[in-house]
């Protein structure tokens, strides 16, 4: 019984798992690019498990950010998975104690959280182990693979690499926003404050790590008050 | 960068993600109904990565130009719905191309 609960999460995992390999490869890529090691680079995505929140950590890890701008930029880029988890904490099976919560949040993702979320009953401790299980060995695997491919890369496109982590989130970005008016107002707030701290004097001190910060929070919080969503959740 | 500062940065990111997935599910039993948290919370994600890409990508290269043809690249291959890796790497690969050819140019 316990056994057949693992197993149907690890068949439930497996095309996030495969879907996973070929985003940490990137990851793996620019992980390079930004100075770390294949070691390094594999310990971030197996500690970690999250895209966008990884790419923008090694982005101002490179960039010299300090550990408080790491923090901040890690919890509000990755602060919807604590929607995600207040929602799981719903379809969980009542009665599974805190030290198995504890250990199974760790596999909140975007996609875990996709797949959990849709079935049609709660889920127990074992199922959501089985399920992430894939996604974490796809996620860390592809890490190790892209990494080791940075490094046997020639300095002359290891130059042109620089581009893949922007290149990469104008994909994440373009798609919901092609579906959603809101979003695509919202992001373009967001780039524009940007740009505004970027080359206004006195305002372009602040490092890029603040003014990622502040350029979020104030154009979503315009955003929440202008576009309130409906449903709150169809952009997960 | 020190391989000091690599550690304790990892051990930030690692542990900033893990208590903001673990807190809510551990000691949480109520939903979220505030329509404009939610909103907030959704929106996220795009402003932080909107912010992070611009003007940030066209310094990402080496100049300028190769940086904006690398753009709209990767702008045209995401609207028709290509996957991650392909935008990248097809970005990668127009900067390369870029800066090749300019490199010919100038000698």
């Amino acid at each position: 019984m316990t056994n057949n609960h693992y197993f149907t999460g690890v068949k439930d995992g497996l095309p996030i798992g495969l879907g996973y390999l070929s985003v940490s490869f990137a990851f793996g890529i620019i992980a390079f690019q930004c100075g770390l090691n294949i070691f390094q680079s594999v310990l971030i995505s197996f500690t970690n498990l999250t895209s966008a929140g990884q790419f923008a950590g090694v982005n101002i890890l490179a960039a010299g950010g300090t550990l408080l701008e790491l923090a901040l930029t890690t919890f509000i880029i990755n602060i919807r998975y604590m929607l995600m988890s207040f929602s799981l904490s719903q379809k969980i099976e009542e009665g599974i104690p805190w030290y198995q919560r504890a250990i199974l949040s760790f596999g909140i993702t975007d996609e875990i959280f996709a797949v959990a979320s849709q079935r049609k009953m709660d889920f127990n401790f074992t199922y959501f182990m089985g399920l992430m299980t894939l996604p974490i060995i796809g996620w860390s695997l592809g890490t190790f693979l892209g990494a080791y491919s940075g490094n046997i890369f020639p300095q002359s496109i290891q130059n042109a690499l620089g581009i893949m982590l922007y290149a990469m989130f104008i994909a994440i970005i373009v798609e919901p926003a092609k579906e959603s008016k809101p979003i695509t107002v919202v992001t373009l707030t967001a780039i524009a404050i940007s740009c505004l701290f970027y080359f206004t004097p006195v305002l372009k001190e602040l490092s890029v790590g603040w003014i990622v910060i502040i350029a979020a929070l104030v154009s979503s919080g315009i955003g929440a008050v202008c576009f309130p969503l409906k449903g709150g959740m169809e952009n997960e | 960068m020190s391989n000091f500062k690599i550690y304790a940065a990892v051990s930030v990111m690692a542990l900033t993600t893990y208590l903001i997935r673990m807190l809510p599910i551990t000691l949480f039993k109520k939903r979220i109904t505030n329509i404009y948290i939610r909103s907030f919370l959704s929106y996220v994600p795009f402003t932080v990565l909107g912010a992070m890409t611009f003007p940030a990508i066209f310094y990402a290269t080496g100049n300028t130009v190769s940086a904006g043809i690398g753009f709209i690249v990767a702008l045209l291959l995401a609207w028709k719905k290509k996957g991650l890796l392909t935008v990248s790497l097809a970005s990668a690969a127009a900067v390369f191309l870029v800066e090749q050819v300019l490199h010919l140019l100038s000698l």
